[in-house]
């Protein structure tokens, strides 16, 4: 797998300092788990976490080293070994290892809903209170989407397939993170389709990319 | 609740550290070995009181700060044979557990980010002695590449890492638009570039 297109750095500085909103974050670790590069990047600048850190004014807590923790420590816990690599199955190894909790190994397995001519959805469950939106989108081999534009932040990675509109190329573990200014009408590799997974911050004032998505077709 | 217009992400007050980069990866390595109580104590007293700071500017009140800090240095105590002297200082590690517990807490969402972890069960080993200065070097170039940085870019910079904003959060926050707050955090980033990455 080549990667030509990575998340923005200023994407994956709000990824180290963990104050990325969860489907964006989703997308991104979905990401490094496929691009050593941007892992090592990542792992970089968590030191300007450290800095800041090491810079923030202490506050004095209440107790020293609390009863909890003292009961915790002569419970002689046993020390937490890495964790095992997970068994879930790799099916085509196709879904990034940080998705296959959610969704399983097999893209094809999943329950497709169709949303319009050639184009499927199926939605990840985000907490609670997770201010935003993560799809898997599948598109049918040869598809132009139509025209549309971007509102607040968002961030498409492929998992299967290409797709190329005006602002590249982007096959398997490439990440388009557009600014909202963008408008563009992707076109789908005519053999493959395209299967990605597309992270939206919800912003009010913008229609999901559902709703973008299958505003030409339902005419609404 | 902390009032952020008091807080100038411009502050970077000189702190004499108490604890040294030497020291920090000592003490881990002899809570990892040797279940050191002692060591672990130091940890915490260097630690605790920043993580429950740093819990507070996101807005945790002060008992709930407190134990998010308690949570933190356990999970230091419960992981630190996980801690791997190769994948960066002692004290990243340590902002990165208090970083995914504020996710996994505060916000209540899901911490994608691992804790970088050593790829196999050995307890980690001090790092030689000049791979150690390597690393205190490093704090000491990134700090000062920070305190280099114009107002607006701290400011945005602080903002993401220590109030835990997010780009859309902070936009709203300064009333700019999201795409100056992103290329703010795009210029940040090549004024502390060549202090943060290694050199291939």
């Amino acid at each position: 797998m080549t990667i030509k297109n990575h998340p923005d750095i200023a994407s994956l500085m709000s990824c180290a300092a963990g104050s990325q909103p969860e489907a964006l974050a989703a997308v991104v670790a979905s990401h490094l788990s496929v691009c050593p590069e941007c892992t090592r990047r990542v792992a970089s600048l968590e030191r300007i976490g450290e800095a800041l850190f090491d810079h923030i004014e202490p506050v004095a807590l209440k107790s020293s080293v609390p009863a909890a923790i003292a009961r915790s420590m002569e419970a002689e816990n046993p020390i937490e070994s890495p964790r095992a690599l997970d068994n879930l199955g790799l099916g085509k190894g196709e879904v990034p290892a940080p998705l296959r909790a959610l969704i399983g190994p097999d893209l094809d397995a999943l329950p497709w809903k169709r949303i319009g001519p050639g184009v499927w959805c199926h939605t990840l469950k985000l907490s609670k209170q997770a201010r935003g939106n993560l799809h898997l989108i599948k598109v049918a081999p040869g598809t132009k989407l139509p025209d549309h534009g971007h509102g607040g932040e968002e961030m498409t990675l492929v998992l299967r397939g290409s797709y190329k509109d005006t602002t590249g190329h982007y096959g398997v573990g490439d990440v388009a993170d557009l600014d909202g200014e963008i408008e563009h009408a992707p076109t789908t590799d005519a053999q493959e389709g395209c299967i990605c997974l597309i992270a939206s911050e919800k912003a009010a004032r913008f229609k999901g990319v559902l709703a973008r998505l299958m505003q030409p077709f339902l005419g609404i | 609740m902390v009032n952020v217009s008091e807080v100038s992400p411009r502050t970077y007050r000189p702190v004499i550290s108490t604890i040294t980069t030497r020291t920090m990866a000592d003490l881990l390595h002899r809570v990892a070995s040797a279940r050191d109580v002692e060591a672990f104590k130091k940890l915490f007293q260097s630690f605790a009181p920043r993580v429950k700071s740093y819990m507070m500017r996101q807005g945790a009140d002060p008992h709930t700060a407190e134990e998010l800090a308690q949570e933190t240095l356990l999970m230091v105590w419960r992981k630190a044979a996980l801690y791997s002297g190769d994948k960066g200082s002692a004290s990243t590690w340590i902002f990165t557990i208090a970083r995914n517990l504020r996710i996994d807490r505060l916000r209540r969402e899901v911490a994608w980010q691992p804790l970088p972890e050593g790829a196999d069960d050995e307890p980690s080993t001090d790092p030689l002695p000049d791979e150690e200065l390597d690393l205190r070097e490093r704090r000491d170039l990134v700090r000062a590449a920070l305190a280099e940085l114009p107002a607006d870019q701290s400011e945005v910079v602080s903002l993401s890492y220590i109030e835990g904003l997010s780009h859309s959060e902070i936009a709203e926050r300064l009333k700019l638009p999201l795409g100056t707050v992103k290329s703010r955090m795009r210029l940040a980033y090549l004024k502390v570039r060549s202090a943060v990455e290694d050199l291939a």
